[in-house]
């Protein structure tokens, strides 16, 4: 179960907006407790893929270390990663499969033509074959969960 | 040479919950089969199923990223660091 209040999941909404029709992303900064895991805040980034940007996304190894930092700085650490799907559903691909860690939660925001639509969670099993879904939980973001 | 191994946080569960593992190895590559060889379950998501490294593993010996020293046969002294540090990348 991942706990994501409404103006994180408005923001990660609005990120997906600004930057269709390309994919955005960003980390999601959080802890673990014992009812869960809480994203407490996000950490924008820019999309790093050049060639591609409507339908991949990447970030660099500083970007993930300057992301790290900023969790820590905040008594907090990197639980996840959130992005976006212009004009596809928030269901994970194959690629994002191929290129998943374990553990962290992977947030998917659908933007179909411009606007956001649902968001959806999803952790990589542990042996990497497939997704989970996850949960999301906290006033309107429990109801665009699905 | 004993050298110190950083995991990062997705792959803790995977290695004894442990931050750090302590090690003997001559080569990078030394050290990431010792790894895998003592936690089992870490090699899958270090390792493609024909034994190379994934793509989006990053292997840094102190603050070097071996891509651009010997990869995995980048030797090793007493007192190196080596991390592994997640790319993340996506896309529908």
């Amino acid at each position: 179960m991942l706990s994501l209040n409404e103006n994180l999941a408005r923001e990660i909404r609005a990120h997906g907006a600004e930057t269709y029709p390309h994919e955005c992303c960003g980390a999601l900064l959080g802890a673990d407790a014992e009812s869960g895991r809480q994203v407490r805040a996000l950490f924008r980034l820019i999309n790093r893929r050049v060639d591609s940007p409507r339908n991949r996304f990447s970030v660099t190894t500083e970007d993930v270390r300057e992301a790290e930092r900023s969790a820590q700085d905040a008594g907090l650490e990197v639980v996840g990663w959130y992005h976006s799907h212009p004009d596809h559903p928030a269901i994970p691909s194959e690629f994002d499969r191929e290129n998943a860690w374990p553990w962290y939660s992977y947030i998917i925001v659908s933007v179909m033509k411009g606007r956001a639509q649902n968001i959806a969670s999803c952790r990589l099993a542990d042996d990497r074959m497939r997704f989970e879904p996850e949960r999301i939980t906290a006033g309107a973001a429990a109801e665009l969960s699905r | 040479m004993a050298v110190k191994v950083l995991i990062p946080t997705p792959l803790r569960p995977f290695a004894g919950k442990r931050d750090t593992i302590e090690l003997k190895a001559r080569t990078v590559g030394e050290a990431l089969g010792s790894l895998t060889a003592e936690f089992t379950e870490l090699r899958k998501h270090l390792y493609t199923d024909d034994g190379r490294i994934r793509s989006f593993v990053n292997v840094y010996l102190n603050d070097e990223d071996i891509r651009f020293l010997e990869k995995e046969n980048t030797p090793l002294k007493d007192g190196d660091t080596i991390s592994i540090v997640p790319s993340i990348a996506g896309g529908r």
